[in-house]
């Protein structure tokens, strides 16, 4: 699994991945407005209460607010520093109701959803004589890539550790990167030979098949 | 654009992300603080693949981030990121990379390591900074000096970074120097694509 989705069927899944995405724009649009406790606590019970509605593996999710709280402490103990440690409290609870309701919209829509409501935004490229379905394509590539790239840095680092017998090192770095350019020229010939872009852009331009296999 | 620079978007736009999964390294040279490699990445797009294709790199990258792949360092990902208070230094990247991808064209008649040096340090480092601190003051109400300073940490580690984008730019010039877009003619590469 490469994206942070929850797999499942809740109301939450069925809503419109646009109107997901609207609502959290105007939420934080608004949270920006106020900056007081009475408001963020009831803010912050109802974004958790959100999660628990998909059940206990939707709670779950709240450990993606682990990554934040280094940064978090941080924050408070700065403004302890200079005496505006209610504000900071403030702060802190905004940024962990905006950053809750934000993936709670990732949590519940597939990637390729998210790529077809976005997809709009993309049209103005039309004007300028590109295919709006490009940046599709870039994705699709983008994603078959990373994990192959992955797997070149490993097979790299097998080869140094049985040499040196130390984990890793930054002079695995270069040639990774040009055995991995080498991939990408292939990569780019096979396009080429197979129509290039527009070619392909009947079945890329649909994300649903066009990056389903990574799903 | 052609097909061709399609690909070298999309395959830097992987590499930020694979870089993102190197797990964080705390040496002595930086204090102590974990460094992750992902902002290596963004200085490579930008110095490997000139302005635009570098900066379009980043913000496919992006983009995937925004969908809701866990690519940024530590598995982070979706829209939340967006509103944590590194979201300033994600708006730097894109910028970034370009005017570090703008430097390296500038200075072609430069000995390579040098002029990625430079590059790298311009475009991933001040550029970087200069909206991700303010983005760090705004999104938790500090002042500027004060966010200045909870970011200041990470700059041995982009130092280190800018090192390392030079001396991999250089041995890629060396093996591969057909893959320094930036430095080879862009009209040449994109008559080999089409």
């Amino acid at each position: 699994m490469i994206s942070i989705y929850l797999k499942g069927d809740s109301w939450a899944h069925r809503t419109p991945a646009g109107i997901k995405l609207l609502s959290v724009a105007l939420a934080s649009l608004l949270l920006f407005q106020v900056a007081s406790l009475w408001i963020f606590l009831p803010c912050l019970l109802a974004v958790v209460a959100l999660y628990a509605s998909l059940g206990r593996e939707g709670l779950a999710q709240l450990k993606l607010l682990r990554g934040l709280t280094l940064f978090l402490a941080i924050l408070l103990g700065l403004h302890w520093l200079s005496g505006t440690l209610m504000e900071g409290v403030a702060v802190v609870l905004r940024l962990v109701i905006m950053f809750l309701a934000a993936n709670f919209v990732s949590v519940t829509t597939r990637l390729d959803d998210m790529l077809e409501a976005v997809r709009p935004l993309f049209l103005p490229l039309e004007w300028i004589g590109l295919s709006s379905r490009k940046p599709a394509l870039g994705v699709a590539l983008a994603l078959r890539f990373a994990p192959h790239m992955m797997q070149v840095f490993s097979m790299l680092r097998e080869a140094w550790q049985a040499r040196t017998g130390s984990k890793t090192s930054w002079r695995l770095l270069a040639p990774f990167a040009v055995q991995s350019l080498r991939m990408s020229d292939n990569v780019a010939e096979a396009l080429k030979a197979r129509g290039g872009s527009e070619g392909l852009s009947g079945r890329a331009g649909n994300a649903r098949s066009g990056s389903g296999f990574w799903r | 654009m052609t097909d061709r620079s399609l690909v070298h978007i999309a395959f830097y736009a992987a590499l930020i992300a694979a870089l993102g999964l190197v797990p964080p390294v705390a040496i002595p040279l930086t204090g102590g603080v974990p460094i992750t490699a992902q902002t290596l990445g963004v200085m490579l797009a930008g110095v490997m693949l000139g302005p635009v294709r570098g900066g379009l790199a980043v913000l496919l990258f992006l983009f995937l981030v925004a969908l809701g792949a866990p690519f940024l360092s530590g598995g982070r990902g979706g829209w939340g990121v967006f509103t944590t208070p590194s979201v300033g230094f994600l708006i730097g990247w894109p910028v970034g990379a370009f005017v570090a991808g703008w430097i390296m064209r500038a200075t072609s008649d430069m000995n390579i390591f040098v002029a990625t040096a430079v590059s790298a340090a311009i475009g991933g480092i001040v550029v970087v900074y200069a909206f991700g601190v303010p983005g760090v003051a705004i999104m938790a109400g500090l002042s500027l000096p004060k966010a200045a300073l909870a970011s200041v940490i990470y700059i041995p580690g982009d130092l280190v970074k800018v090192v390392l984008a030079a001396l991999i730019t250089q041995t890629v010039a060396r093996g591969l120097p057909g893959a320094v877009l930036s430095r080879s003619s862009s009209g040449a590469n994109d008559k080999m694509a089409d």
